[in-house]
């Protein structure tokens, strides 16, 4: 991650508090006579499912949070929370400063129309129409006029790679095809936020790993702010720049990548990091020590690397070497040994 | 044994029916003991039902109405104003559509009123046959492509030239009214049932029962309510057909995959927009159904309908079978067929249709088709006014073929139903003699024999095996409200008929379709056959057995199984296609035989399915049966027949509408518990 997010100046895109969603008939009461405390077992004896309990992060602007978790982890109804597709049990969320949860439906449907875009698992296309209706329907939506939203709908087939299938109807398309149409959907009113619920779950693995770098393609052209959603905990990975993972709807760990992986904050999220293989996520960065201008050698390496593809000259050459950032500014020494200790030992 | 009772159903149901058997025998025939015939303590229900009617239209809450021709107020029940004015309102628009087609002169008079009367030209001319058959060979064209035109203007101009286009004409254009109307209504009653959770637990019994009554029931009612005429036709049709629409319109809404919604959510739709852009044309296809559904019961309607005056091929066909010409009615036969065919076809095919955003065409080129018409329609019409003067006796060819002076092929058809019956008539005479001797009147005599405290002890003894009490006493209390009646001897015959009639039914359905489920090409060509069967309106089915066997108790059974035999076949066949290929797999690799495939894997798991199918067959047994009366039988359908012309028939034709309903009801309430219940257990949807 840039260390522009860092800085809590800003105020967040999406900001929650306290997010409780629960399922049930007499839910409200029983969370407030629980005081906040939610327990998911006693809970469920009263008859209520726990979605999401007591949520609480920011999602800076240009940043990339991915939510993991199996299934019935609460994920997507964080998701649905936020988008306000459901409504949270209590707690607060705010989009751009405003609070959602006090919007009139009128405001919501603004918000919707122009500032947030979603992605659905099962594609969720409509059915009744083609490739090019179906980007364009959120402008038509909108009340765009029909030509203007065909010429943006258009630009949108070429930026996702479907030109030449405007006209073919969502059933004569691939899966992965089909979610590059729901991708160019939700991308059509030029949102700021982007929701993706478990986008590449339904494609096959090849598939995954190519829409995966197609994402990552059009994320670095676009920079939206991103809530992505996930149960595959190398897709989170290899996407985020911050992870939360969720266990029966609490989040058990937030934070970086290198961190969850480095830093198992609960026994839950130490069992997805301990068959990763730590050369393929860590970066340079995470075990470079201070720098000692001593015993430095002269060749460097930058500090966003990641490990493996730098493995075999570094184990070659045998010495400390000079880490440097984007700027050529040196920042860190490495030492090869601890690039055996990630490849081999624990 | 004993151990296993409360676990097995077979188990049970042999002790039901020893108890059942046991009380058969045991009960002494007795007219004045409640364990032979229940005291007909609701016989009073159709003098009920004739008072209210009666009130309401006479009596209750009545209003000052200016009467012009007496120069005075007159008091009128507002019940009786407000049907009177939907009977005039659904007339003007019968007539209208009716006079663009054939020409008349009553849409302008009542819009000019009479100042223009007696002026020879306040008639609105007929659009010649000629010009509607290009206009479909167009509108087919623009639709789909030649097929389509093909299709459609061949299967008019057939019309045309078989004499039939006057009352064609007239049965189109009530179908041209009520089919819209029906669309509509069950399009919105299935969007608030989908909407509201207590409107749809409200609609649920009223369509359950809609769609059971049989159709000579309500007759009456309407004629009482909206009286006489084609108005009442158009009434009885929208009652009938739109029930199929909301039940489909509530299906397909509720299949949308949530996401789907969330989707358009998330797009910004508000509630219109989701409802109109979002959920409707994502629910299409099941609604398309609905449409397809309520052309076909409109066309069915449209013939019954003519019992209480609707003009049309349906009055056509009621003479023709009344006076026995099985010739000229199986030709009216074909003719509603031919129309069922080409409205299912270019409704589809508009339905279809895709639009293209890039095409940026100017006037003209958008409206192409229409002026081609406009053009054609214009030269025709010159021709037909030409054509007056060449040919002689009054009949214009080119501009109207009147009716019955076409080509017929009548004749020839009667002759070969001479021939058969001359052929035939002895072997035909001794199957049906013996039908009924041994088989029809035994069993007749068997359920009439029944004391009242069996059939009770039969069918309530079944609801509780299959779905405990709740099942129990649902169809407990069906029956109890038939057993009240004065009409349970009656509703015996009808069950006997109708128990003959499903059980010949899924015994033909189940062993054709499972040969034909073997292999595509014989599925393909089943589901085809069943498809055209089903387009018939069920009038159709009795005039080639009246034919066969004349007018007796074996003709009514033949024509309930032939067409009950419809969705037993196409039930099976789709539930043994539905059986999953890696079933099939598993037990080819286990080396089963072809009749062991079909005992083992495919029989039990397409049960459920089939079940429902009977489930169908006897609703469309019943409503054969009823519709039977037509050509005498002893049953219920006969009294509902004969209500139609009894001053007092609404109360009577009403109430046993309602028994012959119930029958299904409770028929229905096992089968679908059972099916349900069964299907969860195999873990198939």
């Amino acid at each position: 991650m840039s260390q522009s997010l860092d800085s809590s100046k800003d105020t967040p895109v999406i900001k929650c508090e306290s997010v409780f969603k629960i399922f049930g008939n007499n839910a409200l009461k029983l969370l407030k006579s629980s005081n906040g405390q939610v327990d998911a077992k006693t809970f469920q004896e009263a008859g209520c499912i726990v979605g999401v309990n007591n949520a609480s992060f920011g999602v800076q602007k240009g940043e990339m949070m991915v939510v993991m978790g199996l299934s019935g982890s609460g994920k997507s109804t964080l998701l649905r929370c936020i988008s306000k597709l459901t409504d949270a049990t209590s707690g607060k969320i705010f989009i751009d400063g405003e609070d959602l949860l006090s919007m009139s439906n009128k405001q919501l449907i603004e918000l919707r129309r122009n500032k947030m875009g979603m992605v659905f698992q099962s594609f969720a296309l409509l059915p009744h129409k083609t490739v090019i209706e179906n980007i364009a329907f959120p402008l038509q939506i909108k009340g765009t006029s029909t030509l203007d939203s065909m010429e943006k709908a258009l630009e949108m087939v070429e930026l996702v790679g479907l030109k030449g299938r405007e006209n073919y109807f969502p059933r004569e398309l691939s899966g992965g095809q089909q979610q590059r149409v729901g991708i160019a959907r939700s991308l059509a009113v030029e949102p700021d936020i982007w929701f993706l619920d478990e986008p590449f779950s339904a494609l096959d693995p090849l598939i995954r790993k190519e829409m995966q770098d197609e994402f990552l393609r059009l994320q670095g052209v676009l920079n939206k702010t991103i809530m992505f959603v996930t149960h595959d905990f190398d897709e989170a990975l290899r996407l985020a720049d911050r992870i939360a993972i969720m266990k029966d709807g609490i989040i058990e760990q937030l934070d970086t990548p290198d961190n969850i992986v480095l830093n198992p904050a609960t026994e839950y999220v130490k069992k997805f990091t301990e068959d990763v293989p730590r050369e393929k996520i860590l970066k340079i960065e995470s075990i470079m020590d201070a720098y000692d201008s001593n015993n430095s050698s002269s060749t460097q390496v930058s500090k966003d690397a990641i490990i493996e593809t730098l493995a075999e000259s570094i184990l070659n050459s045998k010495e400390i070497l000079t880490v440097v950032d984007k700027n050529n500014e040196i920042v860190g020494s490495l030492n090869p040994a601890k690039v055996i200790k990630v490849i081999f030992g624990k | 044994m004993l151990i296993n009772f409360k676990n097995s159903r077979l188990q049970q149901f042999i002790l039901l029916f020893f108890v059942f058997l046991l009380l058969y025998f045991l009960v002494p025939e007795d007219e004045n003991s409640f364990l032979w015939r229940l005291p007909p303590l609701l016989k009073d229900i159709p003098l009920l039902i004739n008072n209210l009617l009666d009130n309401l239209m006479f009596k209750w809450l009545t209003v000052p109405v200016w009467d012009p021709d007496w120069q005075m107020y007159e008091d009128k029940p507002i019940f009786r104003l407000i049907t009177r004015s939907i009977a005039d309102f659904l007339l003007f628009l019968i007539i209208f559509i009716r006079e663009i087609f054939l020409g008349g002169l009553q849409t302008i008079g009542s819009i000019t009123g009479d100042s223009l009367k007696g002026f020879k030209w306040v008639y609105l001319p007929a659009i010649p046959w000629t010009a509607v058959v290009v206009g479909l060979f167009i509108l087919g064209y623009r639709l789909q492509g030649l097929g389509l035109a093909l299709i459609a203007s061949i299967g008019f101009f057939y019309v045309s030239i078989f004499g039939q286009w006057e009352p064609t004409m007239e049965t189109l254009s009530l179908v041209l009214v009520t089919a819209p109307i029906c669309f509509v209504l069950g399009l919105s009653f299935g969007i608030l049932g989908y909407l509201n959770k207590k409107v749809e637990t409200t609609l649920q019994p009223i369509l359950n029962i809609a769609q059971t009554m049989p159709h000579f029931s309500y007759l009456v009612p309407i004629l009482v309510l909206f009286g006489i005429g084609d108005h009442a036709g158009a009434v009885a049709t929208i009652i009938f057909a739109t029930p199929p629409m909301i039940r489909l319109t509530i299906l397909g809404l509720k299949k949308i995959s949530p996401e789907v919604v969330e989707s358009g959510l998330m797009s910004g739709c508000n509630r219109f927009q989701l409802l109109f852009r979002v959920l409707i044309p994502t629910a299409r296809r099941d609604i398309l159904i609905g449409v397809n559904q309520v052309i076909m019961q409109c066309l069915a309607m449209t013939t019954i309908a003519a019992f209480i005056g609707a003009k049309g091929l349906g009055f056509n066909l009621k003479v023709a079978l009344n006076g026995l010409k099985i010739g000229k009615a199986a030709e009216i036969g074909i003719c509603v067929v031919v129309i069922a065919v080409v409205l299912d076809k270019l409704s589809l095919a508009w339905a279809n249709k895709q639009k293209d955003y890039f095409a940026n065409l100017n006037f003209y080129k958008k409206n192409i088709a229409f002026i081609y018409f406009i053009i054609l329609s214009i030269i025709l019409g010159v021709i037909a006014y030409i054509s007056a003067f060449y040919f002689e006796k009054g009949f214009n060819y080119l501009y109207l073929i009147p009716f019955g002076e076409g080509l017929t092929i009548a004749p020839i058809l009667d002759a070969g139903v001479d021939w058969i019956w001359e052929t035939f008539f002895y072997y035909l005479n001794i199957f049906n003699k013996f039908l009924i001797t041994y088989v029809l009147f035994v069993m007749r005599d068997a359920y009439l024999g029944m004391p009242v405290v069996s059939t009770f002890v039969l069918v309530m003894g079944a609801g509780f095996i299959i779905g405990g009490v709740r099942s129990c006493i649902i169809v407990g209390a069906l029956i109890l409200f038939i057993a009240l009646s004065e009409y349970w001897n009656r509703a015996l015959i009808t069950a006997y008929m109708a128990t003959f009639a499903v059980g010949v039914s899924a015994i033909l359905g189940i062993t054709v379709g499972s040969i034909c489920a073997r292999n595509d090409i014989s599925t393909k060509f089943i589901l085809g056959i069943c498809d055209f069967f089903q387009t018939f309106p069920s009038f159709i089915y009795l005039i080639p057995v009246i034919l066969l066997f004349g007018i007796t108790d074996t003709s009514v059974m033949i024509a309930a199984i032939a067409y009950a035999s419809v969705p037993a076949t196409r039930y099976t066949v789709e539930g043994l296609r539905s059986v999953p290929s890696s079933l099939h797999d598993a037990a080819s690799m286990s080396g089963v035989s072809n009749f062991q495939r079909w005992k083992s894997i495919e029989l039990p798991l397409a049960f459920p399915h089939i079940m429902l199918g009977i489930n169908q067959t006897l609703i469309f047994a019943l409503m054969m049966i009823v519709l039977g009366a037509l050509i005498g039988t002893e049953d219920l359908g006969q009294i509902i027949m004969g209500c139609l012309s009894r001053p007092n028939g609404a109360g009577i034709g009403l109430t046993l509408g309602i028994f012959v309903s119930f029958i299904c009801l409770a028929a229905d309430n096992l089968i679908r518990t059972w099916a349900d219940e069964r299907k969860k257990l195999l873990g198939i949807d």
